[in-house]
C-alpha cells in the first residue's frame, strides 16, 4: 500500500500526467488505443474504477471526444489522450465542446508526423493543429511540460484553465516526455489549487445558458439532470442556447466573446520560465523536450562566457506574444529550436515586428535536438 | 436581460391549455415553434409517439436527457423540454455513451435520423448495441438525407431516386433492425408513422428495456423521397405505409411470397444480457472491496 501512495516516484511523463488528472479531480476518461499515449489509458483503466470514476474504451478516436463532451455535461471533470492521428480525427468535437464552452482536458503525445509517420518517434508537429485544427474562429488553451514533475502540475492546470474558463485544453506533450522517467516529488492535495466550474446560482427557469454581462465572460454551467432542461448545440446559438443561426448580430457577438475570453486574457494566461534573460544577449525560445536541449546549450554557453538565456512557454496558446515582444526589445537576437519546421518560430517573428533578428533550429528526423546543437547556432547568431 | 431571437416560454409550458397537467405541452419548448420540418413530413408524428410513450412511464423530465445527431430530425432536440443535447453529425450516440456512463442514473435517449445513425455514425450504433448500454435509440428513418436536400442514405432502397442517385440507386440497404439485433442490442422493433398507436406502443417498451434498445420509425419525407419516387404527398407516403407494413406476428401466417415487398413492424427481437453501466459498477464495487481486502495497492 505504502508504495504506490509515497510521493517521491520515478516514474514516465504519461504516469505522471495521469496522478494529475487524478489529483486535479478527473472521473471519467475515454480513449482509444494509440502510441505514444497508451499508458495513459491503461493506468487510468486501472486507477479510475478505484476512486470511484469510470474509464471506457471507446470504439474510435472520435466517439471518445464524443463521450468526454457528454460525460461533462453531467458534471464530471473528463479527460481523453491520444496521438496526431487521433488528434486529427478529434478535431470536429473538440470544436463542438469549444463552441458550446464545455470544460475538458485533450492529452496529445505528439509522435511524427504527418499521417502514421514515426510512431515511436517525438515531434511537434502539432502546435498549430492544437491551435487550429477544428474548423472555424474558436478559443483554445494549450499546455507543453517539459519534465515529468510539469506533466503532472500541468495537468493539474490544464483541468483548473477548462473548468475556469470552460474551454477544451490540450496538453500538449511529446515522445520524450511522456516516456522519459524521472524521480518526482508529487505535489500533495495541500499544496494544489483546484478550480471547479461555477454553477449557476439561480433557480430552473431562470437559467440563460449562454447569458453573459462582460463582452469575455464565462457564463456558470448548470449539470444535465438537475432541472435546468437546457439547450446545448453546435449552432450559433443565444442566451438561452437555442438556436439563432439567423442573426448576424448574435452570431457576431458570440463568436467574439468566445475568442476573446482566452485571447483578451493572454496576459493572465501567461506562463512562462524564463532563465537568465536579463542580460541576456540572445534568447532561445523553447518548449517541451527540446526545452531541455536549449536549458542545457544556455548553461553550456554561459560557462563560456556568452550573454545567454531561455524562454520557455509552459502555455504556448494563447501565445505569451506580449512577453516574446517585452524580450525582444532588449535583445539582440532569438532562437527558437522545435522538432517542426517552424510553427512556434513564424509566432515569433510575428510577435518581435522585427525588432529582433528570429533564427530557427529545427529537426525532423525524428530525434530529439541535442544541446550541442543548440549550442552551435548560439555561438554562430552571438 | 439578454436579447434572445425567439420569444421562449420557458415556465410557460402550456399546462394551462391541458387543464393544469402536464400533457405534452408540457413537455415541449413552445416558443421554439414553428418547427422547421416541412409540411406533411412524420418526423412529428414520431415526435408525438415518443412523447405519449415517456407520458405514458410518467418518468421525471429533470432525468431525462435527449440527444441527437445532425439532419431534420435531430433538430427535435431543440423543442423538447428536457436537458436536450445536439451534437456533432453521426455522434449522438457517442456523446449519450458519455453522459449515460457518468451518470447512469439518467435516463439517457437518442432520437436521429438514417443517415446520421446508419451511415456516419454507423460505428457508434453497431458498438452501442455491442455493449448493451441502457440507452433508448428512435431512428427517424425517411430513406434520405432531408437537411441537404434529397441526397441517397444508406438504408434508401435500391433502385430509388434522390439527387445523387439520378439513374437510380444501385446501393443495397441496410435492414438496421438486423443490424442492430446483430450487433448485439436486445431490444429492437419497428413502427411507421402511419400506425402511430404500435409506435407509441414499442417506444414504451423500448424505454422500459434496461439495455440497448433501437425502435425504426419509419417516416415520410415527401418533400424530398417522395416528391422523386413516385409518391407524390404525405398521404400518398402514409398510404404506402399502411400497404406495405405487416406485423411481425402476421407475418408468420403468410406465405413468404408474398411477403416480398413488405416491411415487417412490431417487436423483432427482445432478449436479456449484462448492461454495460451495470457491468462496470460491479466492476468498480470488486476493485473497491478487493482494495479493503489489501489485496490492491491503493
Amino acid at each position: 500500500m505504502a508504495r504506490v501512495n509515497t510521493r517521491t516516484r520515478f516514474i514516465q511523463g504519461n504516469e505522471a500526467c495521469t496522478e494529475g488528472a487524478l489529483a486535479a479531480g478527473m472521473r471519467f476518461f475515454a480513449g482509444y488505443p494509440i502510441t505514444p499515449s497508451t499508458e495513459i489509458a491503461e493506468i487510468l483503466a486501472e486507477r479510475l474504477p478505484r476512486v470511484g470514476g469510470t474509464f471506457v474504451q471507446m470504439e474510435d478516436e472520435i466517439s471518445s471526444m464524443a463521450a468526454v463532451i457528454g460525460a461533462s455535461l453531467t458534471g464530471v471533470k473528463a479527460m481523453t489522450a491520444t496521438s496526431g492521428p487521433g488528434f486529427s480525427l478529434k478535431q470536429e468535437n473538440i470544436g463542438f465542446a469549444a463552441f458550446t464552452e464545455v470544460p475538458c482536458v485533450i492529452v496529445n503525445v505528439q509522435r511524427k508526423g504527418p499521417s502514421t509517420g514515426m510512431p515511436t518517434s517525438p515531434a511537434q508537429g502539432d502546435v498549430m493543429q492544437a491551435r487550429w485544427g477544428t474548423h472555424g474562429d474558436h478559443p483554445v488553451i494549450a499546455l507543453t511540460p517539459f519534465s515529468v514533475l510539469e506533466a503532472f502540475t500541468l495537468t493539474v492546470e490544464a483541468f483548473n484553465l477548462a473548468e475556469k474558463y470552460r474551454v477544451p485544453v490540450i496538453l500538449l506533450m511529446d515522445e520524450v516526455i511522456a516516456h522519459m522517467r524521472e524521480r518526482v516529488e508529487l505535489p500533495g492535495p495541500e499544496d494544489l489549487e483546484i478550480v471547479d466550474r461555477r454553477k449557476p446560482a439561480v433557480k430552473p427557469g431562470e437559467y440563460y445558458p449562454y447569458d453573459v454581462e462582460e463582452e469575455d465572460g464565462v457564463p456558470p454551467m448548470a449539470v444535465f439532470g438537475e432541472g435546468y432542461r437546457f439547450h446545448v448545440t453546435g449552432l450559433y446559438h443565444d442566451a438561452m442556447g437555442y438556436p439563432a443561426t439567423g442573426n448576424p448580430r448574435l452570431a457576431d457577438q458570440l463568436i467574439r466573446r468566445l475568442v476573446r475570453k482566452i485571447e483578451g486574457r493572454v496576459e493572465e494566461l501567461t506562463m512562462v520560465d524564463e532563465v537568465q534573460t536579463e542580460d541576456a544577449k540572445v534568447v532561445v525560445v523553447a518548449y517541451g523536450s527540446v526545452a531541455r536541449s536549449a536549458a542545457r546549450a544556455v548553461r553550456l554557453a554561459r560557462e563560456e562566457g556568452y550573454r545567454v538565456g531561455l524562454f520557455r512557454p509552459k502555455i504556448i496558446w494563447p501565445f505569451p506574444a506580449p512577453r516574446v515582444r517585452k524580450l525582444a526589445a532588449r535583445v539582440e537576437g532569438l532562437i527558437v529550436t522545435e522538432m517542426n519546421m517552424g510553427q512556434v518560430f513564424r509566432e515569433v517573428e510575428r510577435a518581435v515586428q522585427g525588432m529582433a533578428k528570429v533564427d530557427l533550429v529545427s529537426r525532423v528526423d525524428g530525434e530529439l535536438i541535442t544541446p550541442v546543437e543548440v549550442l552551435t547556432a548560439i555561438k554562430e547568431v552571438y | 436581460m439578454p436579447t434572445l431571437t425567439r420569444q421562449v416560454s420557458r415556465g410557460e409550458t402550456g399546462w394551462e391549455e391541458t387543464g393544469g397537467k402536464p400533457g405534452l405541452l408540457g413537455y415541449l419548448r413552445t416558443g421554439m415553434m414553428p418547427h422547421l420540418w416541412c409540411p406533411g413530413c412524420g418526423h412529428g408524428i414520431i415526435m408525438g409517439a415518443f412523447l405519449r410513450a415517456f407520458d405514458r412511464l410518467g418518468w421525471d423530465q429533470d432525468e431525462t436527457i435527449i440527444v441527437s445527431g445532425i439532419g431534420c430530425s435531430s433538430r427535435v432536440t431543440g423543442y423538447l423540454d428536457f436537458d436536450t443535447l445536439h451534437t456533432t453529425h453521426g455522434r449522438a450516440l457517442a456523446f449519450a455513451t458519455g453522459v449515460k456512463l457518468a451518470n447512469p442514473k439518467l435516463n439517457v435517449i437518442v432520437l436521429a435520423g438514417d443517415g446520421d445513425l446508419a451511415a456516419i455514425g454507423g460505428n457508434h450504433l453497431i458498438h452501442a448495441a455491442r455493449r448493451n448500454i441502457n440507452i433508448t435509440t428512435i431512428c427517424f428513418n425517411n430513406n434520405i438525407y432531408g437537411m441537404t436536400s434529397g441526397q441517397f442514405s444508406p438504408v434508401s432502397p435500391t433502385g430509388s431516386w434522390a439527387t445523387t442517385t439520378p439513374y437510380g440507386s444501385i446501393d443495397r440497404p441496410f435492414d438496421l433492425c438486423e443490424l442492430v439485433r446483430a450487433a448485439g442490442g436486445t431490444y429492437v422493433a419497428r413502427g411507421t408513422a402511419y400506425h402511430v398507436r404500435s409506435l407509441t406502443g414499442l417506444i414504451e417498451k423500448a424505454l422500459k428495456h434496461k439495455g440497448f434498445s433501437f425502435v425504426e420509425a419509419l417516416s415520410q419525407c415527401p418533400t424530398y423521397f417522395g416528391r422523386r419516387n413516385q409518391l407524390h404527398n404525405a398521404v400518398d407516403m402514409l398510404l404506402w405505409q399502411k400497404e406495405h407494413a405487416v406485423n411481425v406476428r402476421a407475418a408468420t401466417r403468410m406465405d413468404p411470397e408474398d411477403l416480398r415487398d413488405k416491411i415487417l413492424i412490431g417487436e423483432l427481437y427482445r432478449s436479456e444480457a449484462p448492461e454495460y453501466t451495470e457491468e462496470y459498477a460491479r466492476i468498480r464495487e470488486q476493485v473497491r472491496q478487493k482494495a479493503r481486502e489489501g489485496d490492491l495497492v491503493q
